[in-house]
């Protein structure tokens, strides 16, 4: 009898594997579900934008909104929201959320930054997990001085303040946006490779593991195949909370005038020009920061949802 | 005498701990003959596990094989020898852990292990896992390599193994699990394979099953199985040959009738002694006194003599290597100075008696606070 209690409890307990049950699991979650479907919707946003920016040149949005970059013709620059007129005709919704100073449709200019903050997340946080994770999970598995190197240099890298780092990453190489990605990558790196090598300390030590090694299966192998996957319910929560951090380092560095470069919209960039104007147009600060809130906020919510799922000893 | 097909000799594996050298396994030698299930018995911590895994060069650090030689079908597998500098070193003989990795572990040399609820990775099917192996230590492809996973999935009494082939471990019972792993480790077709108490995480029935299942096919592939256990019974109903272990050292090592119907070795002896049987009481049960020593700091001379019946001053001072003590044709090893062909005049020393002995008082302190 207490046998078999033992084996159902096993059982629900070990069937916390595959990606199905984990998101059916995750959809329970109200919250998480809330922070799913704003995520899904400003990637829409940003495949949108992305799509029309890279491959139409715009022209999505110049027959059916704004030109997200050039100004409007016979438009007033800091325009309120629920503006009056445009090209198009007259109406209360010409430019719903207001327009900038030199008479760009602010919301447009949010949509487009969209495909920045999407960028970001993705590129940035993906190199950090691939390198962080490879690093962490060679160092923990080999031990020795592997170990001892690896994780000396990541200490190195941890131990920099991370805007430092980060500029000096920007001014040796350049200004754009693909470095401002790249040097918040770099300092994702540690975090993740502390994080899986942790991880991995306790799952080489496994019988599985040993069985796999006692079958003649490289070393490689066994840490892609049975080490790595059994490790990686922490990085995918670190992942997403990741995500929303990297957006608002690089909103952040925008800001400080490093990233994206005007025209290019990016919400970082558009709360730097807004500052000035926060006493006659707060519109203008108000909708960018609210974009990067909102954003980051999704995130950390869907990483706390998949922590509760992810993470058996919390469940009640 | 044919060639054994794995010969250990004078194997000595230690770990380096804060408190000391902890010699696990300290000088051991025993053979394995083609085709024949040879069982390694003692109690837990004599060193049976760290012999396993001294053979397939698994043990890790803080764990080091630092003597012995090792041959497979008269390979050299690994052996020492000498430095410049009179340190020990491996000698060039030794296969490389590459070419060992490649060309003996799991393709010559098989492992099922102890625990089959976690020698089994839970985030892959159970028919990948084997799959895996197969397609590493047969060269098969893929497609092929899934065949011969059903078909050893079968060979192995898992009902409907097409459409087990894609079950996680956690849907199967503990005794199909070990069931699966056999099936890993034969599916390799090694000519040997080393099972590490394979059946003691499981009920006697699925035990019985098993011994069954793993008789059947010794007999249908002739595989050798070195079978770690501390069950007797087990190693009365499978073994061919038995060597006996003792804090690290081989105590007896004999035909498994021999061992059973003419025990050399009082350690042997005291097992036998402990080991319940349906027509024994309790009470005359007789449990070997005391545990076992650590093997950090062993006892002097014999390593059995502060728990042993037999013992005499002179057990203090020899350590006796095991020693031919048969009297028929059929080797019988033991390591026991009140066998003649030692020569110490185990005779006249006098018996050590357990109260005022050191050990013996400690003993006996343990026993009552039980």
């Amino acid at each position: 009898m207490a046998a078999e209690t033992e084996e159902t409890e096993d059982q629900e307990y070990e069937s916390r594997v595959g990606a199905s049950y984990m998101l059916s699991r995750l959809l329970q979650d109200t919250t998480a579900r809330i922070s799913l479907i704003l995520i899904a919707i400003i990637s829409g946003m940003a495949l949108f934008a992305f799509i029309d920016a890279e491959f139409l040149d715009y022209r999505l949005a110049e027959t059916y909104l704004y030109h997200p970059l050039r100004n409007n013709a016979g438009t007033r620059p800091l325009l309120p929201p629920v503006g009056l007129s445009n090209q198009f005709g007259e109406g209360v919704l010409a430019h719903p959320l207001g327009t900038d100073t030199r008479g760009r449709d602010l919301a447009v200019r949010l949509l487009y930054g969209s495909r920045i903050a999407i960028q970001i997340a993705l590129v940035s946080t993906t190199i950090g997990v691939v390198v962080g994770t490879t690093v962490g999970a060679v160092s923990g598995y080999y031990g020795g001085w592997i170990d001892d190197v690896l994780m000396r240099f990541v200490e190195i890298l941890y131990s920099i303040p991370f805007l430092v780092l980060v500029i000096a990453f920007m001014a040796a190489f350049g200004r754009e946006l693909i470095y401002a990605m790249i040097g918040v990558s770099i300092i994702s790196i540690p975090i993740f490779a502390r994080l899986i090598r942790s991880e991995v300390l306790s799952i080489r030590e496994e019988t599985y593991v040993e069985a796999a090694q006692a079958a003649g299966v490289k070393d490689r192998n066994i840490l892609l195949r049975h080490v790595i996957p059994n490790s990686f319910a922490p990085v995918v929560v670190q992942t997403t909370l990741q995500m929303g951090t990297n957006i608002l380092i690089v909103a952040g560095l925008s800001f400080l005038g490093f990233g994206a470069q005007p025209p290019t919209p990016s919400w970082g960039q558009m709360l730097s020009i807004a500052r000035n104007y926060m006493l006659p147009a707060p519109w203008f600060s108000v909708w960018p920061g609210l974009a990067i809130l909102i954003t980051v906020m999704a995130f950390n919510i869907l990483g706390d949802g998949l922590r509760d799922t992810l993470d058996p000893r919390l469940e009640n | 005498m044919t060639t054994p097909l794995l010969s250990v000799e004078n194997l000595q594996t230690q770990f380096e701990t804060a408190e000391g050298t902890v010699r696990a396994v300290d000088g051991i030698s025993f053979d394995v003959h083609e085709g024949e299930i040879v069982g390694l018995v003692g109690e837990s911590g004599a060193g049976k596990s760290v012999a396993i895994s001294s053979v397939l060069r698994l043990v890790e650090s803080p764990g080091e094989i630092v003597g012995g030689e090792i041959r497979f079908r008269g390979e050299t597998l690994l052996s020492f020898e000498e430095g410049p500098n009179g340190e020990r070193r491996q000698s060039p003989e030794s296969l490389s852990n590459k070419e060992f990795r490649q060309r003996i572990r799991g393709r010559e040399i098989a492992t099922i292990f102890q625990d089959p609820m976690e020698s089994l990775n839970p985030v892959f099917t159970i028919g990948s896992q084997l799959q895996e192996f197969i397609e590493i230590n047969r060269e098969l492809p893929p497609k092929d390599a899934r065949d011969v996973a059903i078909e050893t999935l079968r060979e192995v009494d898992i009902p409907k193994p097409e459409d087990r082939f894609d079950d996680y471990p956690h849907e199967f019972s503990g005794g199909m699990r070990q069931r699966v792993l056999i099936a890993m480790a034969i599916a390799c077709q090694p000519s040997l394979i080393l099972a590490d108490e394979p059946t003691t995480a499981l009920d006697v029935t699925v035990e019985g099953q098993i011994l069954n299942l793993v008789s059947n096919l010794q007999e249908e592939y002739g595989t050798s199985f070195v079978w770690v256990t501390h069950d007797l019974a087990v190693v009365a109903d499978i073994c061919d040959r038995v060597n006996v272990m003792y804090l690290g050292q081989m105590a007896e090592q004999a035909d498994v009738h021999d061992l059973f119907d003419n025990t050399k070795h009082p350690y042997t002896e005291a097992l036998l002694q402990s080991v319940p049987r349906p027509d024994k009481t309790v009470e005359s049960l007789t449990p070997i006194e005391g545990v076992m020593p650590e093997a950090i700091n062993p006892p002097s001379g014999c390593r059995f003599h502060p728990r042993c019946p037999d013992a005499r001053e002179v057990c203090r001072e020899v350590n006796p290597e095991p020693r031919n003590v048969s009297d028929t044709d059929n080797r019988h090893n033991a390591a026991c100075v009140k066998h003649d062909v030692f020569d110490v005049d185990y005779e006249h020393s006098t018996p050590i008696q357990s109260e005022g002995d050191e050990f013996g008082e400690d003993l006996q302190v343990t026993e009552g606070s039980r």
